[in-house]
C-alpha cells in the first residue's frame, strides 16, 4: 500500500452534484446532504433544474444540478461557488464553470468525455477544461462507466439498468472524499427501492466500488472532514420550503381546530404546495385544482365564508389575478391566506428563476383602500413558522394575508427540527359566540381593542346573515353609500390590520448591536445577509442585520430600530420596493440601498464587498 | 297536531329577510325572488343550513333579501365561491344566483366548471338578455343583431344558448321557467334542488325598463299554450290550447304535428325522458325556437357522481387506511434523523 491520503478538516464546504437530467443528480445531492445532516453538520441545498422537462441528452440545456453547502458551523444558504463539482459529462462541466472555484476539485465520468459528448456539449477543442479555463482545478478523471459496468457483471443486469448506477459511484467516490461512512446512504437505498431488491443491490455495490476505488487509488491528494455542530438534539428531517408551507398551515389548522382548504391552478414555483396538501388527505385537508387562478382564490374564500381555515397558492401572475378576490375578502372580513412563491416578472418572466418583486404587488395591488397583511418567510424551514402565522392572524383578526416566499427558498431545503406544536402559540378564532354586546348581534360588529368582526358560520343557528362586496353600515350592517360611514369603515379596516402590531414580536437586531453598519432585508435573502454579516464580523467589522418577517404591519420598534444606526443599507432583489415602503412609514428614514434583479440567489462575496465599500465611505 | 306542523315546517316568511327590495317596479326578479321563498318553505331545509350565494348584476342582489347564510360576491366569480361553500360544507344547501352577464360572460369559466364538476349547487339564472346594472348593454344572450346601448347598429355576434352551454359541460340537470309562471317556477326551483349535483334552472325574466317584453312572444298568457311546452318527465309532448299539438322526431330532427292530421296519432307522440343519461334529445328539445315552442320544465334531470361527495369520499378513504392525524406524528413516520 502507498502511504496515507492527508485529512484536511474544513469548516464548511460546497459540492455540486450535476448531470443529465436522467443520471439522478438529485437523488445523488440529497442522500449526500441527508447523510452528512446525520453525521451533524449543518445543511443547506439548492436543486437546479433545467427549464425544459426532457432536453436531448448531453446538451448544455438538459444539465441537472444539486448543490450541497455542510459545514460544522451554522449554514445559511446552498453557498456561491463549489469547492467540488462532479460533472458527469461535458455539458454538466461547462454549464457549471461560473458556478464552482478556481481550485475545484472535479470528478469527471471520462467514459463521458468522448469525442461526441464534447461536440453535444459545443466544444470545439478536445481539451474541455482548457477551452474552459480551468487550468488550476483539481481534475480526478476516473472511467466510471467502465467500472460501474464491470463491477455490476454478476448482477446480470441490461446496459441501460447497469448504468443507471453511474450516480452512486460518483456518490460512493465523494463519500470518500469526505470521509462519510456508508451505512446511512445504504439504508436511504434500501428504503427508496425497497421494492425493488436487486436495484438496492447493484446501487450499493456500485457505491461501494466508488468508494473503494477512491480509498485505493488517493484520487486525490488529501481527503476532508467536517466536524460535527452542535446541533439541538431532537429529531430531524430534511424540508424545501414549499413543503413548510404546506406543514405551516396544516399546524395552524390544528391549533385553530379548524379543517384546511387549499384551493390553487398549478403555477411555477408554487405548485408543490398544492401537491404536498393534496396528498394530506390523511390529515383531513381539502383541496380543489380550480379551472384558473381566480377561482382558486374563489374557492377558497367560500370555504372560508364555510368555515374553513383556507388558503390560495400561486406566484405573482396569479396574485395579479386575484387581486380583485382578495379585495373581496378585505371588505366582508373574512380569513385568508394567500401563499405568492414569487419568481421573475413582470408578466411570465422567468417562471424558474427567483426574486422579490411581488411586495408592492401584495401591500398595494388592490382597487380602493384594501389593507391586507403582508408577511414574508425567510428560510425554507422559516416558511413553517411565517405560514403559521399567516393562518394565526387571518383567522383571529378576519383578514386577508399575504404570505411572501420566493422560488429560492420554496425549492431549497435544509435540516429541520420536527416541531413540537405545543410550544407554538394558540389559534382562537373570534366565534359570534364571543360577542357579548347589549345591542343585537350584526355581522360587521367589532371587538373594541382589536376591531375584528365576529365570525358566524352557516350552519350556526339564529346567526344567518349576508355578507359581500358592497360597503356597509358600521352599525347596522345594511349596505350604505353614506360618505361619513364610508369614511368610518375605510379608516376601521386599516386600523384593524395596523393594530395587528400589538400582536406580534418585535423586530430584533442580529450582529453588533453598536453596529457601524445596518443591513435590512427581508424574506429569503437572510442566508446570504446573514452569511455576510458573518464574514464582515470574521474580518473585525462591526456589522448587523435586521431581517423583517412582518412587513404589514411594520412590527412596532421598527422606527427605533432604524433609528439606532448611524449607516443603514436595505438589500433586495428589486429596484427597492421595501426600501420605499420603509420610507413613506417612518419619516426622514434614508437609507442605502443595494438592488440587484438578475433571478438569481445574491453572492455572499459580492455584498461583502459591497457592504464593505458603504462602510469606508 | 298544528304545534308540530308549526316547528317541522317552515314558512315563506322564514326565509324572507327584513330588507327593502330594491328592483325596480315590474321587474321580473321579484317574482323569482317569491318562487325561491316558497320553494324553500317547500323544501324546508332550515335558514341556517341554507347559503344563497350571487355574482354581480340586478338578480345578484337577491341574496340581501334571504333570511338565511348569504354572500354577495364579485362579478362572474360566485360559482367558484359557491364550490368553495359547498366543498367545505356538504350538508349545506347551497344556492346560486346570477344572471346572463354574471353567469355567461365575465363568469362564463367558472360556470361551465362548476357543472362539470357537477358540484351540488342550485343555479339560478335570471336570463333577461341584457345588461341592467350598467344601464342596457346587450349580453352573451342577446339575439344576432340586437340593439342596444353598446349596439347601435345591432350586434354581429351569436349568442350563447344556456342550455346548450349546460349540456356542452356534460350538465346533470337543466330546467327553464318564465318569471311570469309562478307555480310553475316555483315546483322546477324545487326539482331543482331536489337534484344531487349541479342544476341548472334558467328562469326567462323581463327587464322592464332596458329590455321590456324581450320574452313577451313566449311568455304572454294568450300566446304561451302555443308557443311553449311544459316537459314532465314520463309524459307526452304535448301542446296548444286544447293539447291537440304534440313533438315527433322526423330523422334527427323533431316536428311539430297536430294530433288527428296527417295520420298521426297520440301515440306517435314522444314521450319525455328526463332521467335518460344520453343527452341529444335533451339537446334538441331545449334548443326549439323559431317556428317551434319553446321548452320550459325540466329538461334533464340524471344522477351522477357529485363533487363534493367524491372528495370527502377519498378523504375517508384514505383516512380509513391510515391512522394518523397530527401533522407531529405524519412528520415523524416520514425519512427522519435523530440527533442525541
Amino acid at each position: 500500500m502507498a502511504e496515507q491520503t492527508k485529512v484536511t478538516t474544513l469548516e464548511k464546504v460546497v459540492v455540486r452534484f450535476s448531470g443529465d437530467s436522467g443520471d439522478g443528480m438529485q437523488l445523488t445531492g440529497t442522500i449526500f446532504s441527508n447523510l452528512s445532516a446525520i453525521l451533524g453538520n449543518d445543511i443547506s441545498t439548492f436543486p437546479d433544474f433545467p427549464a425544459e422537462i426532457r432536453a436531448p441528452q448531453g446538451t448544455l440545456s438538459g444539465v441537472s444540478g444539486f448543490q450541497v453547502h455542510l459545514g460544522s458551523r451554522k449554514i445559511y444558504t446552498p453557498g456561491d461557488k463549489a469547492d467540488v463539482l462532479v460533472a458527469m459529462n461535458p455539458a454538466a462541466l461547462k454549464v457549471n464553470v461560473k458556478n464552482i472555484k478556481q481550485n475545484a476539485i472535479v470528478i469527471i465520468d471520462t467514459d463521458s468525455f468522448q469525442k461526441n459528448d464534447l461536440t453535444k456539449a459545443l466544444f470545439t477543442t478536445d481539451e474541455p477544461f482548457e477551452e474552459l479555463g480551468l487550468t488550476s482545478a483539481q481534475v480526478v478523471a476516473v472511467p466510471i462507466s467502465t467500472m460501474v459496468k464491470d463491477g455490476l457483471v454478476e448482477f446480470e443486469l441490461d446496459n441501460k439498468s447497469a448504468l443507471r448506477c453511474k450516480n452512486m459511484f460518483a456518490l460512493g467516490l465523494v463519500c470518500w472524499l469526505f470521509e462519510r461512512p456508508l451505512e446511512e446512504a445504504m439504508h436511504m437505498l434500501q428504503n427508496k427501492f425497497a421494492k425493488k431488491p436487486a436495484i438496492v443491490k447493484a446501487n450499493i455495490k456500485a457505491l461501494t466500488d466508488g468508494y473503494n476505488y477512491g480509498h485505493n487509488t488517493h484520487a486525490t491528494v488529501s481527503t476532508y472532514r467536517i466536524e460535527s455542530t452542535n446541533v439541538e438534539p431532537a429529531f430531524y428531517t430534511d424540508v424545501n420550503g414549499n413543503k413548510a408551507t404546506s406543514y405551516g398551515l396544516i399546524a395552524a389548522a390544528e391549533k385553530a381546530d379548524l379543517r384546511l382548504f387549499l384551493g390553487s391552478y398549478p403555477i411555477t414555483p408554487a405548485t408543490d404546495i398544492l401537491h404536498e396538501l393534496a396528498k394530506r388527505k390523511d390529515l383531513g385537508v381539502i383541496t380543489v385544482q380550480a379551472e384558473d387562478e381566480i377561482a382558486g382564490v374563489c374557492t377558497a374564500i367560500g370555504a372560508s365564508f364555510a368555515g374553513c381555515l383556507a388558503a390560495t397558492s400561486t406566484s405573482g401572475p396569479g396574485l395579479a389575478l386575484k387581486s380583485e378576490a382578495i379585495g373581496l375578502a378585505v371588505i366582508a372580513e373574512i380569513p385568508l391566506v394567500v401563499v405568492d412563491v414569487q419568481r421573475g416578472g413582470p408578466s411570465t418572466g422567468m417562471p424558474t428563476k427567483s426574486e422579490q418583486t411581488d411586495l408592492m404587488q401584495a401591500l398595494y395591488g388592490r382597487n380602493g383602500e384594501s389593507p391586507a397583511v403582508v408577511l414574508a418567510a425567510s428560510t425554507p424551514t422559516d416558511c413553517f413558522d411565517a405560514a403559521f402565522w399567516a393562518g394565526k392572524l387571518a383567522v383571529e383578526h378576519m383578514t386577508p394575508v399575504i404570505l411572501l416566499t420566493d422560488s429560492f427558498i420554496a425549492n431549497g431545503s435544509s435540516a429541520w427540527k420536527i416541531p413540537d406544536l405545543e410550544n407554538y402559540p394558540a389559534i382562537t378564532p373570534n366565534y359570534v359566540t364571543n360577542y357579548k354586546g347589549e345591542a343585537p348581534w350584526k355581522p360587521y360588529l367589532r371587538d373594541e381593542e382589536s376591531l375584528v368582526r365576529y365570525w358566524a358560520v352557516p350552519g350556526m343557528e339564529d346567526f344567518m346573515h349576508r355578507i359581500g362586496g358592497l360597503e356597509k353600515d358600521y352599525e347596522t350592517s345594511a349596505i350604505s353609500t353614506d360618505a361619513a360611514n364610508h369614511q368610518k369603515m375605510v379608516t376601521v379596516r386599516q386600523a384593524k390590520v395596523d393594530y395587528i402590531s400589538n400582536y406580534i414580536p418585535y423586530q430584533i437586531v442580529e450582529g453588533d448591536q453598536d453596529a457601524e453598519l445596518l443591513i435590512v432585508g427581508w424574506g429569503g435573502t437572510y442566508g446570504h445577509l446573514y452569511e455576510a454579516m458573518e464574514d464582515m464580523q470574521d474580518q473585525g467589522k462591526k456589522v448587523a442585520l435586521a431581517h423583517f418577517k412582518f412587513i404589514q404591519p411594520l412590527p412596532k420598534n421598527t422606527a427605533e430600530v432604524l433609528a439606532r444606526f448611524k449607516k443603514v443599507v436595505v438589500v433586495e432583489q428589486n429596484n427597492g420596493q421595501f426600501a420605499n415602503y420603509l420610507r413613506g412609514k417612518i419619516s426622514g428614514f434614508n437609507p442605502y440601498q443595494f438592488n440587484r434583479v438578475k433571478g438569481q440567489p445574491f453572492v455572499v462575496s459580492r455584498l461583502v464587498e459591497e457592504f464593505t465599500k458603504l462602510l469606508e465611505a | 297536531m298544528s304545534i308540530e306542523v308549526k316547528y317541522a315546517k317552515y314558512v315563506a316568511k322564514d326565509y324572507k329577510s327584513d330588507q327593502y327590495v330594491r328592483w325596480c317596479p315590474g321587474c321580473g326578479d321579484h317574482a323569482v325572488l317569491n318562487c325561491l321563498h316558497k320553494a324553500m318553505a317547500e323544501l324546508s331545509i332550515p335558514p341556517h343550513k341554507t347559503a344563497v350565494i350571487s355574482g354581480i348584476g340586478c338578480s345578484s342582489r337577491l341574496p340581501y333579501y334571504m333570511n338565511t347564510y348569504g354572500f354577495h360576491t364579485i362579478h362572474g366569480r360566485g360559482a367558484a365561491i359557491a364550490t368553495g361553500v359547498k366543498t367545505a360544507q356538504p350538508d349545506l344547501s347551497v344556492w346560486l344566483i346570477t344572471g346572463d352577464g354574471d353567469c355567461l360572460a365575465i363568469g362564463g369559466n367558472h360556470f361551465i366548471h362548476a357543472v362539470r364538476r357537477n358540484v351540488d349547487l342550485n343555479i339560478v339564472l335570471f336570463n333577461n338578455k341584457i345588461y341592467g346594472l350598467t344601464k342596457g348593454q346587450y349580453s352573451p344572450t342577446s339575439d344576432r343583431g340586437f340593439v342596444s346601448k353598446s349596439s347601435p347598429f345591432g350586434t354581429v355576434e351569436e349568442p350563447f344558448i344556456p342550455a346548450e352551454l349546460t349540456l356542452g359541460s356534460r350538465g346533470t340537470f337543466f330546467a327553464r321557467s318564465i318569471d311570469v309562471d309562478l307555480k310553475n317556477s316555483t315546483d322546477i326551483l324545487i326539482a331543482s334542488a331536489k337534484h344531487k349535483g349541479t342544476s341548472v334552472v334558467e328562469v326567462l325574466v323581463n327587464c322592464v325598463i332596458f329590455n321590456d317584453g324581450t320574452h313577451k312572444e313566449i311568455a304572454d298568457k294568450e300566446n304561451r299554450a302555443d308557443r311553449t311546452i311544459f316537459l314532465r318527465h314520463g309524459e307526452k309532448m304535448l301542446f296548444g290550447k286544447e293539447n291537440e299539438k304534440g313533438l315527433v322526431l322526423d330523422g334527427l330532427k323533431l316536428k311539430v304535428v297536430t294530433i288527428g292530421q296527417d295520420g298521426y296519432t297520440l301515440d306517435d307522440i314522444l314521450v319525455h325522458d328526463a332521467k335518460t343519461p344520453e343527452n341529444t334529445m335533451h339537446l334538441l328539445l331545449s334548443m326549439m325556437s323559431g317556428d317551434m315552442p319553446v321548452a320550459l320544465g325540466v329538461i334533464r334531470d340524471v344522477d351522477s357522481f357529485v363533487y363534493g361527495e367524491e372528495l370527502h369520499k377519498q378523504i375517508e378513504e384514505v383516512q380509513a387506511k391510515k391512522p394518523i392525524r397530527k401533522l407531529k406524528e405524519f412528520l415523524m413516520s416520514g425519512e427522519i434523523w435523530q440527533v442525541k
